[in-house]
């Protein structure tokens, strides 16, 4: 955080100090609210033209004990007035709503942070609850903080005095009690807030008026009150010009399928299943049916895969998307529509592993299972997002491969992207290339299984098509014909098919991209949701005079045609990933490399500093 | 690839049987059920007046699962137990397609048990076929779901421990509209049997009771055999009286909560007092008492058990799509876009 300039605002004002960069986390009960009040300030800073990115903390429980430390939910956004890749390693400001919440995220408020604590609920209870021996507040233990006690509740309580709502209602506005307060620290105008509580209890003008009037209360506090000696300002990021809007990775998961859909012409039918952190891309998708998106909710796993498989059999754009433990349970079917050599899009937003593992925590420990995770010579493309807008491109990109060449992709997100929000320059629909789709038709011509000469996919003969009548099957086929075949030779062939096509992919994907030196020193080669914490922590290193570049893998099978040769060309190449090496292994053992890696696995994005000093070791 | 031959009527193409039999070689066991079940299935392709290439035929894994190689039709031969959820996505996708599925025992009730609860309540608009031979065929005679207790086998050598289940009852648990059941060694009954499967609107349950003569021979020769057939099987006819029997003297009554053999002409019991068959009773319980009569205690049923109506999914689906076009016009991305707050940078 650095002080840009100083403005005066006289004497009995609090003065205001213009930032570059702000991370603010809420932190609260599941039940306080605390992810809207994050969801409404990062609308606003967005609004304001802030860069903006977000990460939610969300608990496993839905509703865990009231004050208890498994309850605590968290919002992290941070927004800045240049480019931003992260939401932030550290929080420069903490809202702590209970004792709890203070108790799980102190420890990552950096010394001299500023800490806003609700006082109110710093009863013997709540601190009995959150396992605290004596009371924080009072045991100088927040000494090296700049900690502001405010009763929150209790100044929500006197705002809404005479709105006529029980005291249960009262209590749920208090988030935006303290909402209302960040809004005056930080600068920023109520008014996109005000409007979407008009909006959203549109139905019920009491509860509306009274969130409206407490908002109004935090803001009109933080002015008043002498407690606050400085707020602050962002001014506005440069970016690129254009349209924008806030956009979590989910969002534009959902986005980018239903684009593909209509770009290719066919319809979109998602089978799925729910799970944690997937469940929200068939909330989205189940809302456009006017786009004619048919949405499944499977009996299980194995169904939504099994349904999509059928949709992509009738020439629809069959897609399933789960997290890793439905992933493990659709192998076989995979396995089925690498056989058959039907376009099929698998979505896996990754999550803590194994088994059960952290749902609501963030991984990279699926990359192996998508690649190796079936039975027999099995392979399937994948693609990966860098960032949560990303989602959009590749999830296009998934598609366009599936179609063309005839295959499953596995689309590869993480719940760290998949929650996670940043701006998103709305694309000219129009200018999207088109996705050519070929169904065959010609009865003089048709097999089942005769290839294309360029891409090797087969063709895709529909039912409803007249005399193109076929079996297709999970047992080996004969070349050409597609008839069950358990000759030794043709095996041997159908398996080097099958694998040549998914490897001249690569022939059809764009060549990595190095950003930094063009050889010599070291190589950070990054993949999936890392690339903002790495990018930011090469572009440091960097300024400080390391020989560092970094490229990251967007395609991950097969990968850029021009990897192997990019390799060669640093003296060191790190790796970092929130896993134990999955993609180091894949490079190595592909290229012979002797890549090191940095593999933190804690369930959470790395941070900044993480990568920075894994560089400073190497370079 | 046989392509069809019939006379053009109308337009339309008249097909016959043989336009339904593919070029693959048979390689079901000399003398096994399913070469009935198959015979019948292709005869009765051409009298329900559909395109051929409209017909799609899905199957999982065992001896029965082989069935759509042998139809000259759309086929897919899937992965064990999963035929259902395929089915489901290609229906729900396409629903102008007739959709058959075939499976066993082993695959509709062990390992895909849970999908075949899950497409019969969502009432999907398409035809299951399960051969049930009571055995593993496939895998060379180990006991299935639909095992008798106690039975030996390979894997049983001291007989099974586990209860059977009754496919038909399983069927009117998951809330299946119409559930029937056939026997192998009578064409002419299964024919009808995949007449009505056909023209039921929703999902349509058939069991076909077929012999496995390598590892289960004559497992309901008891009750199928030609000679004992009419005495030992009760042929259900909707509005008819449960009448069976060589000389037709024998019938059903209902006896508090139970089903009764009674003897017609015997004290005093006339036609009257019999329980008529209505497939249509919305109420399932006389069905499910249907579905757990067996032999040697009561005739077995065949026929049509149950025929009601219900909303398909498919139906539902479509129709919640034409909606949201009439209500919310034909989708724009342009206006998915930028839904909720967007923001302009210069």
């Amino acid at each position: 955080m650095t002080t840009l300039t100083k403005e005066s605002q006289g004497p009995e004002h609090p003065e205001l100090l213009e930032l570059d960069r702000v991370t603010i986390r809420f932190a609260g009960d599941s039940g306080d609210g605390m992810q809207l009040a994050g969801t409404q300030f990062t609308k606003t800073s967005a609004v304001v033209g802030n860069d903006i990115s977000t990460f939610p903390d969300i608990p496993a429980e839905i509703r865990a004990p009231q004050g208890s430390l498994p309850g605590v939910s968290g919002f992290q956004v941070s927004f800045a007035s240049t480019e931003i890749y992260t939401p932030g390693d550290a929080p420069d400001v903490l809202v702590a709503m209970n004792p709890a919440a203070l108790k799980t995220n102190l420890a990552d408020l950096p010394r001299g942070g500023i800490l806003v604590v609700n006082e109110d609920e710093f009863t013997e209870t709540n601190l009995r609850k959150a396992t605290y021996a004596s009371n924080p507040l009072e045991d100088g233990s927040l000494r090296s903080y700049r900690t502001f006690r405010v009763p929150i509740s209790t100044l929500n309580a006197r705002a809404l005095e005479d709105s006529g709502l029980t005291a249960v209602q009262v209590d749920r506005c208090k988030n935006m009690f303290a909402l209302g307060l960040m809004f005056w620290l930080y600068s920023r105008p109520l008014d996109t807030t005000v409007h979407w509580i008009t909006e959203k209890f549109g139905k019920n003008p009491g509860v509306a008026a009274a969130n409206i009037k407490t908002l109004k209360a935090g803001y009109a506090f933080g002015e008043t009150t002498e407690m606050f000696a400085t707020h602050y300002h962002v001014p506005k990021a440069k970016q690129k010009p254009g349209l924008y809007r806030n956009i979590t990775g989910n969002e534009a998961t959902a986005l980018g399928f239903v684009t593909a859909s209509k770009l290719a012409g066919r319809q979109l039918f998602y089978g799925s299943y729910p799970i944690t952190p997937a469940s929200d891309v068939l909330h989205e998708l189940a809302r456009f049916k006017n786009f004619g998106v048919k949405t499944f909710q499977a009996e299980d796993e194995i169904a939504a895969v099994g349904a999509a498989i059928g949709a992509s059999f009738g020439g629809s754009l069959g897609l399933t998307g789960t997290s890793g433990p439905g992933l493990a349970l659709k192998s076989e079917a995979i396995g089925l529509a690498v056989m058959l050599e039907l376009p099929l899009v698998v979505m896996d937003v990754q999550r803590a592993g194994p088994s059960t593992g952290m749902p609501t925590k963030t991984e990279q420990g699926d990359l192996l299972q998508c690649m190796f995770g079936r039975n027999g010579e099995s392979p399937v493309a994948v693609v990966a997002p860098a960032t949560s807008s990303d989602c959009f491109n590749m999830a296009i990109e998934a598609w366009r491969i599936a179609i063309k060449y005839r295959t499953p992709v596995v689309f590869l997100s993480d719940g760290y992207l998949g929650m996670g929000s940043e701006p998103w320059l709305v694309p000219d629909y129009d200018s999207l290339p088109k996705i050519p789709v070929v169904f065959a038709s010609d009865p003089a011509t048709y097999k089942p299984y005769a290839r294309d000469p360029e891409t090797l996919a087969p063709p895709w003969a529909i039912p409803g098509t007249p005399d193109l009548e076929h079996r297709v099957g999970g047992l080996e086929k004969a070349d050409i014909t597609g008839n069950v075949s358990y000759d030794p030779a043709n095996h041997d062939k159908m398996v080097h098919l099958r694998a040549e096509k998914v490897a001249r992919i690569a022939q059809d994907i764009p060549e990595l991209v190095v950003d930094g030196d063009e050889r010599g020193g070291l190589l950070v080669l990054g993949w999936g949701s890392t690339y903002g914490v790495i990018m930011t922590a090469v572009q440091r290193a960097r300024a400080q005079g390391k020989r560092v570049s970094m490229a990251h893998l967007r395609y991950l099978n097969p990968f850029p045609r021009n990897l192997g040769e990019v390799l060669t060309r640093y003296d060191k190449v790190l790796i970092p990933e929130i896993n134990l090496g999955q993609l180091r292994l894949l490079v190595r053992g592909t290229f012979l490399v002797d890549a090191v890696g940095f593999n933190k696995v804690a369930g959470r994005p790395f941070t900044i500093r993480d990568i920075e000093e894994r560089i400073g070791e190497l370079a | 690839m046989v392509t069809a031959n019939g006379d053009k009527k109308d337009g339309v193409q008249v097909l016959s049987r043989k336009d339904f039999v593919s070029d693959q070689e048979v390689r079901w066991c000399p003398g096994c059920g399913d070469y009935s079940i198959l015979a019948q299935t292709q005869k009765v392709m051409p009298e329900l007046g559909i395109p051929r290439e409209n017909i799609v035929f899905i199957s999982g894994i065992g001896c029965s699962s082989r069935l759509p190689y042998y139809m000259d039709t759309y086929g897919m031969h899937s992965i064990h137990g999963r035929a259902p959820t395929i089915a489901s996505g290609l229906k729900a996708s396409r629903p102008e397609l007739s959709v058959w599925v075939v499976t066993g025992d082993g695959d509709a009730l062990s390992i895909g048990g849970n999908h075949l609860l899950h497409v019969l309540r969502r009432n999907i608009d398409l035809q299951i076929i399960l051969h049930n031979n009571q055995i593993y065929g496939l895998t060379k005679g180990q006991y299935s779901p639909t095992s008798e207790l106690g039975k030996r086998t390979k894997s049983s050598p001291v007989g099974t421990i586990d209860a059977p289940l009754h496919p038909l009852t399983v069927a009117l648990g998951a809330e299946a509209t119409f559930v029937a059941r056939t026997v192998d060694v009578d064409p002419h009954h299964m024919v009808g049997v995949l007449e009505r499967a056909y023209q039921h609107h929703g999902s349509a349950f058939c069991e076909v009771y077929q012999n496995c003569n390598i590892y289960n021979d004559g497992a309901f020769a008891d009750f199928t055999a030609k000679e004992v057939r009419a005495d030992r099987m009760l042929f259900l006819e909707h509005g008819k009286p449960m009448i069976f029997g060589k000389e037709r003297n024998k019938g059903i009554r209902i006896n508090g909560l139970q089903p009764e053999v009674v003897e017609i002409g015997v004290d005093g019991i006339t036609e009257a007092d019999l329980l008529v068959h209505d497939e249509t009773r919305p109420d399932p319980t006389i069905a499910f008492m249907l579905s757990r009569m067996s032999y040697p205690d009561f005739p077995v049923p065949i026929g049509v058990i149950r025929a009601v109506q219900r909303p398909t999914y498919d139906d539902l689906m479509t129709a919640q799509i034409e909606h949201a076009v009439a209500v919310e016009g034909e989708g724009d991305l342009r206006t998915l876009f930028t839904e909720g707050d967007t923001w302009v940078v210069e």
